[in-house]
This record gives C-alpha cells, structure tokens and sequence, in this order.
C-alpha cells in the first residue's frame, strides 16, 4: 500500500519535471511539423499555379486548326512538331538504350571488381551526365552535321539526343542491377544457370521497374530539350524523314515565341507538350505494372 | 556402409592472402546426412560451397587439392554448370525468384532443356510433392512464390533444387531465418530426402545436428578438428576443442 504511494507521487513528480521540457519538445515539434507542411504545400502550389498558368493561357487557342497537317506562316500547325517530337524520342532511345543497358549489364554483371576499365567508364558517364546540352548540341553540330555531312536532320538530332541521355541510362540501370538482390544470382547459379541465362531470366526482370524509371526520365530529357537540337536538327516545320530538318515540340514553341508573333499558339504548344510529357509518364507506369506484375 | 559420394583430400582454399581452409580430407557418403558444424568463420559454409564451386564467383578465390564426386574431379573434369546441377544448393535465407511458384520450380529443368509442359507439369509435381508442400501449394501454382511465409518459401526453394534432379544436396543453415515450427518440418523433410540424395548441411545448431545428421564433421578457424559418426562425436569427442564446443564453453 504504502510502496505504492510512493510510486503514484514519484510519477508525478517526475512529470512536473519534465513538464517544461515536454513543452518545449512540443513547440519545437509544432515547429517542424509546421516548416514540413510549409515546404510540401509550397512545392504543390508552385506546380499548380505553374500547370493552372499554361492551361489557363493556352486552352482557349487549342483549335482544330493548330492539327492540321501541314504548318504554314499563316496557321502555325503544331502537327508536324508533334509527329517530330515521337520520331526523335523514339529514334534516340532505339539507339541509347540498348547500348546504356548493355554497358550498365557489362559494368555491374561480368567485370570484375576494381577493374581500370569499368573506372573509366564510370567517370566518362558522370563526366557526361554533367555537360550542359548546348554543348552537346555543338559537337552534335560539328561531327554529324557537318563532318559526316548529314545536314539538319532528325539522324544528327537523333544521334546527339542519344549521346546526351546514355550517362542517364545507364547510370539507372546500372542501379537498377545493384538493387537486385545477390541471393537472386546465387539461386540461378546453384541451379547450374549459367551467366547470360541469369542474366536474362532473373536479374533483369527483377530490374526492370528501375531500368523502365530511368527510360521515362530520358524521355522527359529528349521532350523538353532545345538547345542541343536547334543545331542539329535545325528547325524546319515539317514532318521529317531519316535525313530531313523537323523541330520537336519544345523547339516549336522555342521558334514561335522568339519571333514573337503566335505567343498564344506558344501556350498552345505547352499545353500539348505537358499533356505529352503527363501521357508517356502514365504510359511507362502502366508497363512498367505490367511487367512487375509477371 | 554407403559407398563415399564425395571425397575431399588435401584441400587448401584461399580468399586472396587469407588461408581459409587447411588441408581438408573428408569423405562424404551417399545417401547419408553429414553435418558441418563449429563457431562463425571456422569455413564451414565455405567448404559446403566448394563443393559446387560457388566459390568461383568469389574473386580473388584460390583452391588447391582434389574435390571429387563420383570420382571425377570437380574443378578439372567437370562442366561447372552440369556440376551444379547435380549438386544443388539451399541457402541459409529463402530466396525464391521474384515470380511464380511454377516458373520458380520449373527454372531448373528449363535450364537443362526441358521444354515439354507436360514433363514440366509432372516435375513440378513430383518436387513440391517430394519438398512436402504441394499440398499447400497445388491451388496456387502461378502466384508468386514471395507470397509464402519464410517456412514455405524454404520448401519451396528445396523444392526448386530437387526438380534440377541432383544427386546430392547442399545446405546452407536452411532453417536459421525459420520459426520453430517450420524447422521441424524442415527437419523432417530432409531425414525423408536422405533415402534419395545425398546431404551435406551446415549448422549452427548442435541440437539439430544430433537430431538429423548421421556424421558431423567440427570445424575450427578453417581446420576440421574431427569428424565421426554423429553419436559418438557428440558422447565421446576424442578432440579437447571439440569437447569444449559440444559443451558449450565457446563458440
């Protein structure tokens, strides 16, 4: 009884005690709560009013006319950029990630470990990733277009484009990999797998979502790019072959708001372009659930 | 007797300058259970996966002496992946491929060439039957094998090993990440398997070495003290250090 008692007063005394810092704990707690809040709501505000700004001042000049298929100085159709736009995404990632894939499966499933090669590499590909792209539009401008002589082309844009997101790929997918459990591999190897098919069969599924996340943010890199196309693929308004000058969206909107002349087309242009960015996002979610989901 | 499976004489392994292992003689007998067993780092599991050279994926890893099965040498006559496949391998952690249960157990086969469904049906049915969880398995074949709990995914990796066809099984403390309950069954899986494969398991656990192994070998900083029968290692050590291990004042 009496043991208690004393149990019951020394609690309490112990919580006047800590009152004045359990106080001060709360504020600061508040504090922080608050400044997190603060930042997260800041973050979606600046997006919104950012999206509500382009859709607010490009919707109203959306008309059909701005699809058709041929753009002249009088209607500034947006068509050909459109079709421009998937020929060269789809063009540099044909060329950039088969090869950044494949560097990435060389560099973290068959070389060994401190070899000079793969150290080389590495610094290459962080050297790369961080290049303004002009300068990639520059080199893209002297070796493609001019030293091979393929003019402005979507080839030269495409080429230059591929140069541009290889560090990126591979980067990705060479996390990606490491991410993968090495009990995976030990599985497939203690079943007699050999390499390739372990390869094939049980570390690149597995990698797959993070390979696919890399891909998107490329294609988020070629959509958005100017600068390392104006002197590549020059900015011809029309739907282009192999070897003929296209300008993508973002170049569309570049040339039409440097003349000054079609800002509300510009906006237009914007729309379409974050609709396109927001569509392949959603597009390579859905795949990439496909894929995990076998 | 049973004739010996496995013989191991004047092995020698290396991790670059670190002698892991020194001068390992050691035959192990078909259709029996050996046990290794001795305190962290003594280079139990490391023998264990010498014998399907999964050391070869270790760099800087250097074997001397002689690993034969069935007589033949294992590093010098043999195909490293047909030795794999007649030695399979459990691992101390479950891990079971991302997908599902069929594709997991069908993995061993398809690798060896089997592409007929119908033999790939029947043999994953005679292995989750002879892992002793198709029963709980039959209804769910195309789910993922990650949706099991720890127990079945352990089974289920057996499972996987066996429908490679090996002749002998190797086992990397198969129940350390298990409860109680799944380590019996375990247990009494591999006491079952023993009349079919040959068993080498390496344990941390005395107690399950006395319940399932026939012969246990004791390893200390990479030498084998001693290795004997199971009942008389344990009742009459001849070794002072193995002694002192069995009974519990180290290790």
């Amino acid at each position: 009884m009496t043991s208690e008692a004393t149990k019951t007063t020394g609690t309490a005394a112990a919580n006047a005690k800590a009152q004045p810092k359990k106080m001060y704990g709360r504020t600061k707690a508040r504090v922080q709560k608050g400044l997190v809040y603060a930042a997260a709501v800041i973050t979606f505000a600046v997006l919104l009013f950012l999206i509500a700004y382009i859709l607010i001042n490009g919707i109203p000049h959306l008309k059909p006319s701005l699809f058709e298929w041929t753009y002249n100085s009088d209607n500034v159709s947006m068509m050909p950029a459109i079709i421009t736009t998937v020929e060269m995404t789809l063009l540099a990632l044909v060329i950039a990630v088969p090869l950044g894939l494949f560097t990435a499966i060389y560099l973290n499933e068959y070389a060994k470990r401190g070899n000079k090669l793969v150290n080389v590499i590495r610094i290459t590909t962080e050297t790369l990733s961080g290049i303004p792209s002009i300068v990639y539009g520059l080199f893209g401008m002297l070796f493609f277009v001019t030293q091979l002589h393929w003019g402005y082309s979507l080839l030269a844009g495409g080429m230059t484009l591929a140069i541009m997101i290889l560090p990126l790929i591979m980067r990705t997918a060479e996390e990606a990999l490491m991410a993968v459990p090495d009990t995976f591999r030990e599985g497939s190897f203690g079943l007699g797998a050999g390499r390739l098919r372990t390869v094939f069969r049980i570390v690149l599924p597995s990698a797959m979502p993070g390979i696919l996340s890399g891909i998107i943010l490329a294609i988020g890199r070629i959509v958005g790019e100017t600068a390392a196309l104006i002197f590549t693929a020059g900015t011809m308004a029309q739907i282009p072959g192999l070897l003929q000058s296209g300008r993508t969206l973002a170049i569309h909107m570049y040339v039409l708001s440097g003349e000054g002349l079609h800002m509300n087309e510009a906006y237009a242009t914007a729309v379409v372009l974050l609709a396109v960015v927001l569509l392949m996002n959603a597009l390579s979610a859905l795949v990439a659930k496909k894929l995990t989901k076998k | 007797m049973n004739e010996t499976k496995i013989s191991i004489k004047d092995m020698n392994l290396y991790y670059g300058d670190f002698h892991a292992l020194h001068d390992i003689d050691l035959d192990i007998k078909a259709n029996e259970i050996t046990a290794f067993i001795g305190p962290s780092g003594c280079g139990k599991s490391t023998l264990l996966r010498s014998l399907n050279r999964m050391n070869d994926l270790v760099e800087g890893c250097k074997i001397t002496g002689d690993i034969r099965l069935d007589g033949e040498d294992i590093y010098r006559d043999c195909d490293v992946n047909l030795l794999r496949k007649r030695v399979g391998m459990v691992f101390q952690k479950p891990n079971p491929f991302p997908m599902s249960i069929y594709d997991n157990i069908a993995y061993g086969p398809r690798t060896h060439g089997i592409k007929s469904r119908v033999k790939l049906d029947e043999i994953v049915e005679t292995s989750l039957r002879h892992a002793a969880i198709w029963d709980e398995t039959k209804d769910c074949l195309k789910k993922s094998a990650l949706s099991m709990s720890g127990g079945q995914q352990q089974r289920i990796c057996i499972a996987r090993a066996l429908a490679a066809d090996p002749d002998v099984l190797l086992m990397d403390e198969p129940t350390s990440a298990l409860d109680p309950i799944s380590t019996a069954k375990i247990e009494d899986l591999v006491l079952e398997l023993k009349k079919d494969y040959t068993i080498v398991m390496v344990t941390h656990n005395m107690q399950q070495a006395t319940r399932v192994s026939d012969t246990t070998a004791f390893f200390l900083l990479g030498d084998m003290i001693e290795v004997g029968d199971t009942e008389s290692l344990f009742s009459m050590p001849k070794d002072k250090r193995t002694e002192d291990y069995i009974t519990g004042r180290f290790g």
